[in-house]
């Protein structure tokens, strides 16, 4: 533990959780302004609206008082400072006088000072600067500074530029050694793979050459280096920041939900930025949310397509494509299923299409594995208490079931980092290894695959504190239904976490077989009557529909011959996904080519989310609203689509625009209130796993924050930082195999076979952890099997 | 008049004064029985009332120092003390921990026991290898005679003496730059609060103090708050060690009462540089505004130093004889600091780069006499706009020297380069060379 962290843990340990806020009020420039005790004297003036200079100051990372350039003159009771002081570094005190660079002339000229010492070694490269016009040493230079250097001396060089990751340059001698990027990366991400090196005029950024800037989170340092010192490799050179039109947006790739800004030039998005949702991701983002877009640009499909006659997919006119797909989906009895990448609004378009044109309640979201005792789960939890991130900053402890959060939720684990180390939170996890994230947060790990719901049952919660619960749990029979007894019984909240950021939306939005919209029971006839009344639609199918597996199932039995998807990759499934889907008349809805292709008999392109409106349910169930950031697409949202196809077929569902979807969606409110009893009750038996022989080991996976998935393609910068594909084993195990760290092991059953260099790690000797969908190694593929099944492994 | 008082100089000429038999010989390590036998704050007490104060440059009162430890807090407590120096000019530690090592442990014994602390550590400058095995081999015999280790003298108390060896960097010599340097980080200052007597090394409240305060303890509880403080002046109690380098006939350390003045040591050390005469002196180290022959009769100590316009510092006086130049030296000077900043704030950082260029070209001659104007000015931007007082020591000796001796800075403009010769003011020139 660093010395600032224990220091944070006694100061909020001796400040108590719940004490009630002091204020203070101060003088700053003349003006009386009150704040909570503790606040710094450069906050309390930005709330008079009194901007002070500064660079190594942000409001999320420890002061450290380096820059100098926020120096203030500040009395205490009629006792001045001898010298002007960090305004960034100091509290406000009862009876503090500040005057800022407007009333005392010493500050003025101390700043100014700085200013000129803070560019005597600047490059001054500003026109060919990424950071030109949206550069705080810019803008501060211009607005506080002396206007001309008396500098004519000789200034520092450095070889430009330095790759501290492959997605990351340094131009050291642009850096004004704020330290803002190592902080961030020692204090939020817990990455500390960058510090401050060398000293003096020479003091530089710096990585140890063994061990480069290897941080899912690295690109927030780009974001915040007050200079063009950190540039993203993808983005530099790029553009002038005057030149690009932002907005306001939500990311697409998980369920944290965080605020992105996009930033689009011609119709082209060339980055993103995080958002500022103090209740959410406050200023960060994962470096899959800031540099995976660059699918929006790629293999995007410009037109429908139809199979012909000879089974090729050819291009074909929208009103033909909509006809063929109509006709083939009214015909046949069919079923739905969504990707969990949809926008509400999309999946409500799912939803309503699948009961009032299909007649059917055969659509379900989770294109992954799946369980019927996690419908039942999903269900019962729509009928919680809904749980936040707030809930974290206060919980007694955090229990992590079936989840990692830096590899699947970042932004969930940025905030469990944050407060493990502002007070020592106490977080425990079930699973079958130790890894670097559960490091980070100085888990308990639970290493007893197998074993989940008799380990779950034993936990000791209280009312305070917060189980998150993965969609990996579902793969554990009987782990949810425990997950559910353990909060009930302790009174700690709850909470589902998807990997995608459509699945929560869609789940509200009744894209499963066993809810209608606003969480309303398909089997509760007073449910189907508010939908029907709602939709003014005839009798809604009453039957519970099928599940993703069931319906996979009857595709192959031949019961269901049609199939509509919404980005749906096939392989996530399962192994023989494809061959049901071949089987039946499929269309898709896609915004690029993909493996439905192969398998599609008619495709129609879609929106990409720069390209649409809409919103996503995080993970608290918050809506993540955003407008199109590219406006002039031609390509429409889902929903839209989904509205004409289902005209064309002769049962509309008047879903013309997103808002009209939304506006739907939102007015029937929550359902589930009153119907808990309507529940299936839930049993929690766990299926025992055969013990492993000799050379045997229960499989266990999960996917990595960066992998395959499809949408980080075309980014090798982004892909240059993913974790190595490895195989985790016990140091137990490779001394029986006789295998060191990377040596090549293979691991197979009767399926087929995987080949991955090892690392020895920290986990439950039984078992063996791989990636689940990196390059070489996507079991679901090979093995047919993720988790929880013998596997043999042997050397390779 | 003053005279010398020595007393951790004592016994300096004897040749085995560095060790442990040496030192009992000399009355070494009653003291330390002694204060075992106190109550700790007594202890406290005592060095309060003999107002002893920090050597290390500040001149903070040690007892009350201590007395800011909390006490019954349940946590550890560390004793730290700086043996970095480092600053140009300063050079008392060493000579002393070279010639009496044992009296820094028995002070550092009673200084732990007296703030109850179980563990301390000596952070020594890492280039001074023969005093660092010295103090290695203090330390090995005072843990083989008891006196360090567990149940110190059979008085129950524990006390493990760590020393550590730093890398060669001034700032490491700044308290919390050496604790962090200490934790094995890279040495650079804490942000402050909290300070290191409520959060210090390990987040834990310690007491860092220089190697001469932390010596000066045993003397004080042999003799008595009252023998100490009845050496000194008004506020500045006790004796201390002046040294003495540069053009002067016998350099060297001088331990007299605080108050003593320059022209009491000249003497004592056998005048100014034979057929020189003195031109510029600092009264504590490079850092502490520059003094002149005007002020020969200033007290040497924190109140008549400071009263005339500069600091007492680590009392390193350096004689500069008027075959000196003062932009050569004052360069020299800066050319360490830009060396040695740490680099963690723009004033020191920037700063001592630029000044190392703008002295340079004035010693070249190049330049009008408006650039001194500019000079002072940036030397106003840096002083007391830093993080540390390293900058404070870096602008310190230009804005002295032209206060006194702007003329000269001058007359290198006006000659295109500079007047003096520099061989004239070796150690080894002949006199007269000039
Ligand atoms: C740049 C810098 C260098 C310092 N170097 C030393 C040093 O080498 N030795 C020392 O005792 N104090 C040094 N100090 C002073 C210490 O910070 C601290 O005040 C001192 O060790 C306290 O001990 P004292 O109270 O016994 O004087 C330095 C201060 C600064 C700002
Ligand atoms: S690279 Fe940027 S953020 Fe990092 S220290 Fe330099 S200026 Fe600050
Ligand atoms: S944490 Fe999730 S929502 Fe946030 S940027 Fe990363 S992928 Fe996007
Ligand atoms: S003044 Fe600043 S740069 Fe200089 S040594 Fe102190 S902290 Fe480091
Ligand atoms: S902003 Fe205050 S010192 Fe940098």
């Amino acid at each position: 533990m660093s010395i600032q962290e224990i220091k944070n843990q006694e100061i909020t340990s001796s400040q108590g959780a719940d004490s009630a806020i002091e204020m203070i009020t101060i003088i700053v420039d003349g003006f009386e302004v009150s704040v909570p005790k503790g606040t710094l004297v450069i906050r309390a003036a930005e709330k008079l609206g009194i901007q002070i200079p500064r660079f190594c100051d942000h409001p999320l990372l420890d002061p450290v008082g380096a820059c100098r350039q926020c120096l203030v003159d500040i009395e205490i009771n009629g006792r001045k400072f001898p010298k002007p002081q960090a305004s960034c570094t100091i509290p406000v005190e009862p009876g503090m006088v500040v005057n800022t660079q407007l009333t005392s002339p010493v500050a003025e000229k101390a700043q100014k000072g700085v200013m000129e010492l803070l560019l005597i070694n600047h490059p001054l490269d500003c026109p060919v600067c990424d950071k030109g016009g949206e550069c705080p040493l810019q803008n501060q230079a211009m607005s506080n500074g002396g206007g001309e250097s008396r500098y004519e001396g000789v200034k520092r060089t450095f070889e430009k530029p330095i790759n501290i990751s492959s997605q990351v340059l340094l131009d050291r001698e642009r850096c004004i050694l704020c330290a803002r990027c190592t902080r961030f990366s020692e204090q939020i991400a817990g990455d500390p793979f960058i510090t401050l090196n060398e000293r003096g005029a020479l003091q530089q950024v710096g990585i140890y050459e063994k061990e480069p800037f290897q941080s899912y989170f690295s690109g927030n340092t780009v974001q915040i280096c007050p200079v063009g010192a950190l540039t993203g490799a993808s983005y530099r050179f790029r553009a002038r920041p005057f030149d690009l039109v932002s907005t306001p947006s939500a990311c697409e790739h998980c369920a944290s939900g965080c605020d992105m800004r996009v930033d689009v030039r011609r119709g082209k998005t060339l980055r993103r930025l995080a958002g500022d949702d103090s209740t959410v991701n406050e200023e960060w983002s994962c470096d899959k949310g800031r540099w995976a877009f660059k699918y929006e640009h790629r293999d995007r499909l410009t037109s429908p397509l139809i199979r012909n006659e000879s089974g090729e997919l050819v291009e074909a006119s929208w009103p033909e494509a909509l006809a063929h797909a109509a006709h083939g989906l009214s015909i046949n009895r069919a079923a739905v299923l969504v990707g969990g990448r949809s926008t509400i609004e999309d999946a409500y378009g799912y939803s309503k299409f699948a009961r009032i044109a299909l007649n059917t309640n055969d659509i379900d979201f989770r294109s992954r594995t799946s369980s019927d005792e996690e419908r039942n789960f999903l269900a019962a939890l729509l009928l919680g208490k809904s749980v936040t991130y707030l809930d974290i900053d206060k919980a007694d402890q955090v229990i992590l079931l079936g989840f990692e959060p830096e590899e699947e939720s970042p932004i969930i684990f940025l905030r469990i980092f944050k407060q493990v180390r502002k007070r020592g939170l106490k977080v425990s996890a079930l699973a079958p290894f130790t890894s670097r994230g559960n490091e980070k947060l100085k888990a308990t790990v639970i290493k007893n695959v197998g074993n989940e719901v008799e380990d779950i049952s034993k936990f000791a919660l209280t009312n305070r504190s917060v189980i998150l619960v993965g969609e990996r749990l579902a793969e554990v029979s009987g782990a949810l239904t425990a997950a559910l007894k353990l909060a009930e019984q302790s009174g700690a909240k709850l909470a589902w976490i998807p990997r995608r950021a459509g699945e929560r939306g869609a789940l509200e939005a009744g894209a499963i077989g066993n809810l209608l919209p606003g969480a309303r029971q398909v089997a509760d006839p007073k449910a189907r009557q508010d939908i029907e009344r709602a939709w003014g639609s005839g009798p809604l199918p009453t039957q519970t529909g099928l599940s993703t597996d069931q319906i996979l199932d009857a595709l192959h039995k031949g019961e269901i011959e049609a199939l509509l998807v919404g980005g749906v990759d096939p392989g996530d499934i399962s192994a023989s996904a494809i061959d049901g889907l071949r089987k039946a008349f499929v269309v898709s809805l896609e915004i690029r080519n993909s493996a439905m292709s192969e398998v599609a008999d008619v495709v129609l392109p879609v929106a990409a989310v720069v390209e649409k409106s809409g919103s996503f349910l995080d993970w608290q169930g918050r809506a993540r609203k955003f407008e199109a950031a590219v406006t002039n697409s031609l390509h429409r949202s889902d929903v839209r689509i989904l509205s004409i196809l289902a005209d064309e077929i002769g049962r509309p569902i008047n879903l013309g625009t997103v808002e009209k979807a939304a506006k739907e969606l939102a007015s029937f409110g929550d359902g589930s209130s009153d119907q808990k009893s309507a529940l299936a009750s839930l049993s929690a038996d766990q299926a025992k796993i055969k013990e492993p022989g000799k050379n045997q080991a229960i499989l266990t996976s999960w996917r990595l924050l960066l992998d395959n998935g499809s949408l980080q393609e075309h980014e090798p910068n982004l892909a240059g930082t993913a974790h190595p594909c490895v195989a985790v084993i016990s140091d137990d195990r490779a001394n029986r195999l006789g295998v060191v760290d990377g040596d090549l092991i293979k691991i197979s059953n009767s399926n087929g076979e995987i080949i991955l260099p090892l690392q020895i790690g920290d986990i439950d000797p039984r078992a063996i952890w791989i990636p689940r969908n990196s390059e070489n190694s996507r079991p679901l593929l090979a093995l047919k099997s993720a988790t929880h099944s013998l596997v043999s492994v042997v050397k390779a | 008049m003053n005279t010398l008082t020595p007393v951790l100089s004592a016994f300096w000429d004897q040749k085995d004064s560095f060790t442990m038999e040496g030192y009992k010989r000399n009355g070494g390590y009653l003291a330390l029985a002694k204060a075992l036998a106190m109550d700790p704050d007594k202890i406290i007490e005592e060095v309060k009332e003999s107002g002893l104060r920090g050597r290390g440059g500040a001149g903070f009162p040690t007892g009350m120092k201590w007395g800011f430890i909390p006490q019954g807090d349940q946590k550890d407590h560390y004793l730290v003390v700086n043996a970095d120096e480092s600053e140009p000019g300063t050079c008392k530690d060493t000579p002393l921990l070279m010639a009496n090592p044992h009296v820094l442990i028995e002070g550092v014994i009673i200084a732990s026991y007296a703030i109850r602390a179980n563990h301390a550590f000596i952070y020594i400058r890492g280039e001074v290898t023969h005093v660092v095995r010295r103090v290695q081999q203090a330390i090995e015999d005072a843990y083989s005679a008891g006196l360090l280790g567990k149940n110190i003298l059979g008085k129950g108390f524990d006390l493990e003496l760590v020393l550590h060896v730093g890398a060669g960097a001034y700032i490491c010599g700044e308290e919390t730059a050496l604790l962090d340097s200490l934790e094995g980080f890279r040495g650079q200052p804490r942000l402050r609060p909290p300070f290191p007597a409520i959060a210090g090394l390990y987040a834990r409240p310690t007491v860092v103090n220089n190697v001469e305060s932390i010596a000066s303890v045993p003397s004080i509880i042999a003799n008595g708050a009252q023998w100490f403080a009845s050496m000194g002046t008004e506020k500045s109690k006790g004796f201390t060690l002046y040294s003495l380098s540069g053009h002067i006939t016998n350099p060297g350390q001088f331990e007299a009462p605080l108050g003593i003045t320059l022209r009491e040591l000249i003497d004592m050390a056998g005048g100014v540089r034979a057929g020189h005469k003195l031109k510029f002196w600092t009264p504590g180290g490079s850092s502490t505004p520059m003094f002149t022959d005007a002020h020969l009769d200033v007290p040497l100590d924190y109140e008549g130093v400071a009263a005339a316009g500069s600091m007492l510092g680590t009392k390193a006086l350096q004689i500069f004889d008027e075959t000196t130049c003062v932009v050569r030296a004052v360069l020299r000077w800066t050319e360490f600091y830009k060396h040695e900043s740490c680099g963690k704030c723009t004033p020191c950082r920037e700063g001592t780069w630029w000044l190392v260029q703008a002295l340079k070209n004035l010693e070249n001659g190049q330049g009008a006499p408006e650039d001194l104007e500019k000079l002072l000015d940036i030397c106003d931007n840096i002083m007391g706009r830093s993080f540390c007082a390293l900058a404070d020591g870096a602008a310190s000796p230009i804005i002295s020297s032209l206060q006194y001796f702007r003329d000269e800075y001058l007359e290198h403009l006006k000659n295109g380069g500079c007047p003096f010769d520099p061989a004239a003011s070796t150690i080894f020139a002949t006199a007269g060379l000039r």
